[in-house]
Formats: structure tokens, sequence, C-alpha cells
């Protein structure tokens, strides 16, 4: 515990974490009084974990990445975390994210952006960048993200890891500070399967203070065993000219060795897939635009100019002053799209879109067990190098169907593209069957031998 | 101004009488509570909380939705309604918008039918305070995501006192039927109401709506006000302007509040924090049975047992007394009809000249019960139990009140006739009067009822004293 502490803050520069919590020390102390009792502790006992920064802890700072939520101490902590320290795991720190998750470089973060351990001058995505990099640069062995459009995978291809989210509804979303409510989970990065699947099996599970919180949560029995007669179908939209040559060779490479494993590797097609980005830009900013409309700066957000303003000239300065460029974008995007005369044309035509794609999807997995797609179009790029919000947005095009659908996906490492940087594949699942993910991200893993997630070595 | 004619509709929020608010586990009643003390993350708005349905609330507004005759459908959902305000924590309210529990029902008034176009549920907003000449303004959330219910009728009202009606009525039932206390004074109850004016037979004309109505009264009163208004307008060939008002109790006049232009655009969409709920056969069935009687079943059934109309409406729209009727029934063995008339006439009176409920005071359905039979069995005379009637309040035993105190009405003729003989001889001018005009007797009766102490039997009385004069 000492050690990941002193790692989080020897890897400052790294932008990983906004809040670390020097209390960690304590509770491992704690346990060890437990254990040496003779206590039998629980799976997670003494694990180091970062925790995103939009997820609530108890009694330790949350802000999202956002000014407007400067000071908020939540009286509570979200269902995930609780059950992860009831496992026995230590939040050792929140974890740096773009503001509310509205973001894929970790650049739209109000506390500055986090960088790629692999390389600093580059990102490490996002908007779970922070979470990514912690793992990445082996300061915890896991940490939580949320995945709103691939906000966990994303950064797991970027960073060398591995990311995972689950079936919509499978993990509870009370505590999580929310973006877009019908597309998001928490997600787990980790360096291996098996921390993975041990998180996953702890978090598990209905949560009643969650009205969408699956009855029964997926069961994890078929985690394990190899891939023979495996489907796995590779998607033809995505699969393509839309990638980097170093990613398109990584596809390649995983495709090799899934036949190797005894995995058959075949073409299907989602017909609407090119249209997800659209749907999702819609979906998310309209759903955002409600969700945000909290932090007015009245209870506990940040609170601009006098009172003798008058409350709405007071929430209007608070949101204008607190909010970034992203989150203000999305918001009036939001706006737009729910607005009367343009509902139908805009956000009634995205779930029109969104329920086509899970058409396609649920037509696909007739065929195959899972669907193959690279994580992101590209590997991580520099920082600043984007300043097109558009561009950034296209590069959600691989992992937003499973949002838009409610399946659950992962991002396995799959060697390094350009610059000696690091991608991931993402393999996408029908909804309830996330062990299949585990399998294959395990035969993987085993197939790659050690260097599957290296540590990243030159943080420092 | 009597050539316009007005029409009326309402929207009415009660209060839903549940333990917990719609959407968490705080108290739903919090009247008289010190502000911000029944409030946790959900009610809050905090970051991260999230809404869990409160299968009381449903199941209170579906009920309600049933008795009005609505159809429920199969699959209804809840609506964010997006809004700036400060005693709305999440600027949203999760209300209900194209899937609402119930559409299509009506309300019988006076005869007809007045359509109840939807019924929906939805979380109510806190409370706010703009003290006077104070720098700020003052927000209590006690009230926030308590559980309403609005219903929304037609515009088929077309009175002022209608509309009244219409509202005792809609309490009547949402008491009945335990869904709601209904009673305007705690806000448990709140109209806003929507007039316009027309000549007979033409189209319907623009409509405003008035808001802050907090008593059926202000509700009669904004509307009389309004068809003045509005007839006058309308008189003079201007036009109405489609606007949103307020009810200004000290002046008992409407103002501005906002114009069309002004009304926001509330961006409804589903909410994506709850599921939609399914309603099937076997919880409606269940509602169904659970459904307790309706007033208008209960003014028939009176009715039927002989209960003259009028006492029996009486009745029939007023939870604590037909309540109470109904169990005095159970125990006594008179008729119907006294027993009405005793809860409906006297028992009413005293309690309402003393400050008391029937809650309140100590008496039992049993008490009246045996009270109402000593007067119908000729034991005690209508107005001997008059002046009973305080101590059976207060708790006493009409039997044992009657034996104490050694009130049974006097039937013995033989007993009697020696009192009638000496009041006749200390009477001799009366007498005289007497034979001379038969309803001279009644003085003489009189005399002879007051100095038995009032039990001699009136009807026996009078037989005596008749007979005697020969």
């Amino acid at each position: 515990m000492r050690e990941a502490l002193a790692r989080a803050e020897a890897a400052e520069g790294l932008g990983a974490f906004i809040t670390l919590v020097p209390e960690a020390l304590e509770k491992a102390r704690t346990l060890d009084v437990r254990r040496a009792a003779g206590e039998t502790l629980g799976p997670l006992a003494g694990v180091p974990v970062a925790v995103k920064d939009n997820l609530c802890t108890a009694g330790v700072l949350t802000t999202a990445g956002s000014k407007s939520l400067t000071g908020f101490v939540p009286p509570y902590s979200a269902t995930v975390v609780e059950r992860l320290e009831a496992a026995g795991a230590i939040v050792i720190g929140k974890t740096n994210l773009d503001e509310f998750g509205m973001g894929s470089s970790n650049e739209n973060s109000a506390f500055g952006p986090a960088r790629n351990p692999h390389n600093p001058d580059f990102v490490p995505g996002g908007s779970s960048g922070g979470s990514a990099a912690a793992v990445a640069a082996g300061i915890t062995p896991l940490a939580l993200g949320t995945d709103t459009g691939g906000s966990v995978r994303q950064p797991a291809s970027f960073t060398g890891v591995l990311g995972f989210k689950p079936t919509y509804g499978a993990l509870s979303r009370y505590g999580v500070i929310a973006f877009a409510s019908s597309l998001e989970q928490v997600g787990v990065l980790a360096r291996s399967t098996r921390d993975l699947e041990l998180a996953l099996s702890v978090m598990f599970g209905h949560d009643p203070h969650d009205a969408t919180s699956l009855a029964s949560p997926p069961d994890l029995t078929g985690a394990h065993g190899d891939l023979t007669g495996v489907r796995v179908g590779k998607v033809r939209e995505l699969c393509g000219d839309g990638n980097s040559e170093g990613v398109l060779g990584a596809l390649a490479r995983t495709e090799a060795t899934l036949k190797a494993l005894g995995a058959t590797v075949g073409e299907v097609s989602l017909p609407h897939a090119p249209y997800g980005t659209a749907a999702y830009y819609l979906v998310a900013p309209a759903e955002a635009s409600s969700n945000l409309a909290r932090f007015d700066g009245m209870v506990y957000s940040y609170r601009s100019g006098e009172d003798r303003l008058g409350q709405a000239e007071v929430m209007r300065r608070s949101r204008g002053e607190s909010f970034g460029p992203e989150v203000r974008r999305r918001i009036l995007t939001g706006t737009y799209a729910l607005s009367a005369g343009y509902y139908d044309a805009y956000y009634g035509k995205a779930l029109k879109v969104r329920r086509l794609i899970a058409g396609d999807m649920a037509r696909a997995f007739t065929s195959y067990d899972l669907l193959l797609t690279p994580t992101a179009p590209t590997a991580a790029y520099r920082l600043s190098e984007k300043g097109d919000p558009l561009a950034v947005y296209m590069g959600d095009v691989d992992t937003v169907l499973a949002n838009l659908a409610g399946v659950p996906a992962v991002s396995v490492p799959a060697g390094t593209a350009e610059e000696g940087l690091p991608c991931g594949m993402q393999f996408m699942a029908p909804a309830l069957q996330d062990a299949r993910l585990l399998r294959v991200a395990g035969a993987l893993e085993a197939a790659a031998g050690k260097s599957f997630a290296p540590v990243a070595a030159d943080f420092l | 101004m009597s050539e316009f004619e007005p029409v009326i509709g309402l929207e009415v929020h009660l209060a839903l009488s549940t333990k917990s608010k719609m959407f968490c586990g705080c108290p739903a009643e919090t009247f008289g509570s010190a502000p911000n003390t029944h409030t946790c993350p959900v009610c809050l708005g905090l970051p991260g909380s999230l809404p869990t349905i409160n299968r009381a609330a449903f199941d209170k507004a579906l009920m309600f939705a049933l008795a009005l005759g609505c159809s429920v459908p199969e699959r209804t959902q809840f609506h964010r309604k997006n809004y700036f305000y400060p005693d709305a924590p999440k600027n949203y309210q999760i209300s209900q918008y194209d899937h609402p529990v119930g559409e299509h029902g009506f309300i019988e008034l006076g005869g007809r039918r007045v359509g109840v176009t939807r019924c929906h549920v939805e979380e109510d907003a806190g409370r706010s305070q703009h003290p006077l000449y104070a720098p700020y303004s003052l927000v209590d959330l006690n009230r926030a995501g308590a559980p309403l219910l609005e219903m929304v009728t037609e515009p088929d009202l077309r009175t002022p006192e209608e509309a009244r009606e219409f509202l005792n009525k809609v309490r009547a039932i949402a008491r009945a039927l335990g869904v709601s206390d209904a009673n305007p004074e705690e806000g448990k109850l709140r109209a806003d109401v929507n007039v316009s004016v027309r000549r007979p037979g033409a189209p319907f004309g623009t409509k405003v709506e008035v808001k802050n109505l907090n008593s059926f009264r202000s509700v009669q009163r904004a509307l009389e006000f309004e068809i003045k208004r509005q007839s006058r307008i309308l008189a003079d060939s201007g036009s109405v302007r489609q606007d949103t008002l307020g009810w200004d109790e000290g002046g008992q006049k409407t103002y501005l509040m906002r114009t069309k232009e002004g009304e926001a655009d509330y961006r409804y969409f589903p909410d994506p924090d709850l599921p939609p709920v399914r309603i099937d056969a076997a919880w409606l069935e269940r509602l169904r049975a659970d459904t307790p009687e309706l007033p208008d079943a209960k003014e028939a059934r009176y009715v039927g047992l002989g209960v003259r109309a009028d006492t029996a409406a009486l009745l029939a729209y007023d939870t604590e007394l037909s309540s109470f009727f109904d169990r005095t029934l159970k125990t006594s063995g008179g008729n119907a009809q006294a027993v009405a008339n005793w809860l409906g006439g006297d028992v009413t009176g005293y309690l309402n000249a003393n400050g008391l409920t029937l809650e309140t005071s100590k008496l039992t359905p049993e008490h009246l019960a045996r009270l109402v039979d000593l007067v119908e069995r000729g034991t005690i005379s209508g107005k001997v139990a008059k002046e009973l009637l305080p101590d059976v309040i207060g708790g006493a035993s009409p039997e044992a009140l009657v034996r104490v105190r050694g009130l049974e009405q006097v039937t013995d003729a033989s007993a009697l006739g020696s009192v009638v003989d000496a009041v006749l001889a200390e009477n001799p001018k009366l007498v005289d009067e007497a034979k001379a005009n038969p309803k001279a007797v009644n003085a003489l009766l009189g005399r002879v009822i007051k100095s038995t102490g009032g039990k001699a039997k009136p009807e026996l009385v009078r037989e005596l004293i008749v007979q005697k004069l020969g």
C-alpha cells in the first residue's frame, strides 16, 4: 500500500490522480491486524484501487473533473465503490478524467490533462484517462472507470491494458455522477483477466438504489476455457479503411492468434454502424443537458456572482464560469436536440438509429459468438494534436455501438501500433454474455505470455 | 354580460398519502416540520443519486385512475420536465408525459359526466419563500420529491359553482379511496383553472390559466372574476390574451404571471433512470379488489336503506361521517333515516359548534346507536335525547345516563291521569279555551309534560287530555 501511494506520488507528472487518499495506509494497517488475528478477509483484501473521480466516495473530494464540483465531498459512496471496499480493496486515489466524462483524450479536465505512461507527450485516452494511466503505470492493479461511449475501452487501448464495459445494468450506477444515463456503465481497467474477473464478480449484483440495475447479474461461470469453436465475427464496416496501418496490423495479428487458438473468424456486417457516432452524439448530449442541469450553484456546486443579481443570473453565471467548452458544447447540442420542434428530427431519429443498431447486433449474434473491431481507429495521439471536436468524436466510432445496444464489450491489448504505442482490439458479446469476453481476453492473455499488458516503465 | 357562457377546465394536484416520497425513502408528510429536515441525496438531487419508484404511490395513483373510469395502459413511463428553479433541486421534475397512468375517465356531477383527460404521477417541488425586503430567498426542500397525482379535466364545467362542487367531489373520492387527505389548507389539494368565455354555441374562446388558488373558495372567486373580466373584454369587441395568471387573495383579483411567449419549453424526454412500468391484469385486479366503496355507490346504498336523498349525499361525501354512519348502523336496530338525521344534524352541529370532529370526540357508534334506539323505542323523548347528546359525545353511555337520572318516559296512563287531572283543575281558563279551540290543547299539554320533568310521552298526554275534556 505504501508502495502504491509512493508510486502515485512519484508519478505526479502523469496527472493520473486528482486526489490521493493517504488514509489508505491506515486502512491497510487495520487489514493487516485483522489478518494477523486470523480473520478471513475479502477476495480483494489490501488491493489498492484507483477510482475515477466521477464516482462518489464518502468523505473524499469528488470533482468529476469539473470546476463546478470544486469542494464537493459526497456524504455517500457509489455502490460499486462500497462493494469493492467490502471485498477488502482500498481506494488510494481519485483519478483524472475529461470533465463529466465528456472527452476521449483526458484533455478536457479542469485539473489539467493526464498523460500516457508509455510516452508522456501522448494522451492516455479518455474519458477514464487517469484510471488507465494509473493501471498502465503499475500504480494500482485495478481501476474503476465509467464507459458511456468507450471511456473505459479506448483509454485501455491507448495505454495497453484491459478495459471492460459490462452489460447495461450489470453494475450499479448509484453514485456515478451521471453523464448519459441510458448509455453509461461503470467499467474496470486491469492488467490481467483474472483481476478483471475478480473485480467484476464482487461488484455484480442487483442494487435496489438503481432502477436500471439488472435483477440478476451476468453469469460468469463460462469465463474460462479455450476458444475452440468460438465464432468471431469481424465487423466489416469498422475493420477497413478508417483505421491506421498500425491498428490494421494489430487486427491481423489478433485474427491470426484467434485462429491459432481454435476460433473461427468470419466477416459480418452491421449496416447501421456508420450512423452510430451521430446517434451517440445526440442521445448522450440530450441526456447530459438534463443530467447536468443540477449544477446551478444553488446547493453544493460552484457559485458565482452575488445574491442580489437574482437566482436566474446567479445560475447562469455559475454554469457559464464552471463548465469547460466541451461540456458547454454538449449541453447546448443536447438542449437543442430535445427542443420543441426539433425533438423528432434529432433525438427521436437518434433513438431510431439506436434501435436499428441493436437490431443489427442481434442479427449478427445469431451467427457469431463475439464481434471483433479495433477499439479505436488509431493508437494514442499527441496532446493538443486534435483541436477539432468532430475529429475526436469520430475516434469513438468503434466503441459507441456497445453503449447504444447495451451489450458488454472489452478492449484487449493487441501489441503496438504507430510510434511503439499500444493499441487494443474490441470484442462485443450479446447482453448478459459478459463471461464470453473474459474468456477471449483470458485466452489472448495466455497466448501473449508475460508481455500481455506490460507496465509502462518510463513514466517517471 | 350574461350573453357569454364560461368554459372551465381544472388541473388538480393531489398529494398522495404515502409513508415515503415518490422516489426515495424520506417521509412524504412533512407539513409543519423544520425546513430541510426530511431530505436525502435523492430528493436533494445530489450528484450520483438515482430515483427508485415508490410502489405504494403508484398503487394509489392507479386506484384513483381506475375509480375515475380511466383506461390504464399496459406500459407507463416517467418523463423529465426540464426547467430551472431553485425549489427543483435537479432542475427537472420527474413527471409523466405521453404514457400517464390513466386517460379518458370521468366524474359524475349533477347527473352528467365531466371528462377527465388524464391522471399522472409526479414529484412535488420544494417550497420557495421570498421574505419581504430581504436580499435573499429561502428554499425548503422537505416537500421536494413528495408524491403527487395530477388530474386534468376536459373543458366540461360551465359555472364557478360547478367547479367548486367538482372539487368537493374530487376530494370526497380521494378521501374515500384513501389516496390523499385532499385538504387544500395543508396544500394536499391544489387546483389551477383554465377558463374562457364564449357566446353559447360558438367555438371555445381563448383561455387563460389561473394559478395559486389555495382554497375551493378562491377557485370560485377567481373564476367569477375572470368570467366577468373576459366577458367585458369580449363585449367591447376586444380579444382575450392566452396568459398565465395568478390569484391575488388579498385584492380578490387575478394578475399577470407570464404571457404565452414567456412559456418554457420543458424538453420532455423519457427519464433514462426509470425503466417503463408494466401494469398487468393481476395488478389491476388486486387494486380493484382493494378499492373501497366510492361516494356515489354509498349514496345509492343509503337511499336504498331509506335515507332521504339529501341526507344520503351529505353522509356519502364525507369519509368520516359515512364511516361512522356505517359502523353505527351495524350496531343499531333502528331505522337508517333516524341515525342519519342524528348524525347529519345534531351530532355534526354540536361537534362544529365545539370545534370537535368525530375523530377527536369520544362519541362511539355504539353509543349513538343506543341513543337513537332509546328514542325509537319511546324510552326517552327526542327532547331528552338532545339534552343527553353533549354527555354522550363526551363519552357517556346513553343507557347509563337514562338510568342514573331516571329519565325514562312515563307511559303509565293511570300515573299520568292524576297529573292531567291536577293540571286541568289548576287551569280552568285554559280548559275553557281548549274546549272552544282544539289547538289550545297544546298549552295544557306543555304544562303536563313540564310537571313530569319532561318524561311524559306527549302522544299519550294529548290522548288523556282530549279524553278528559270530553
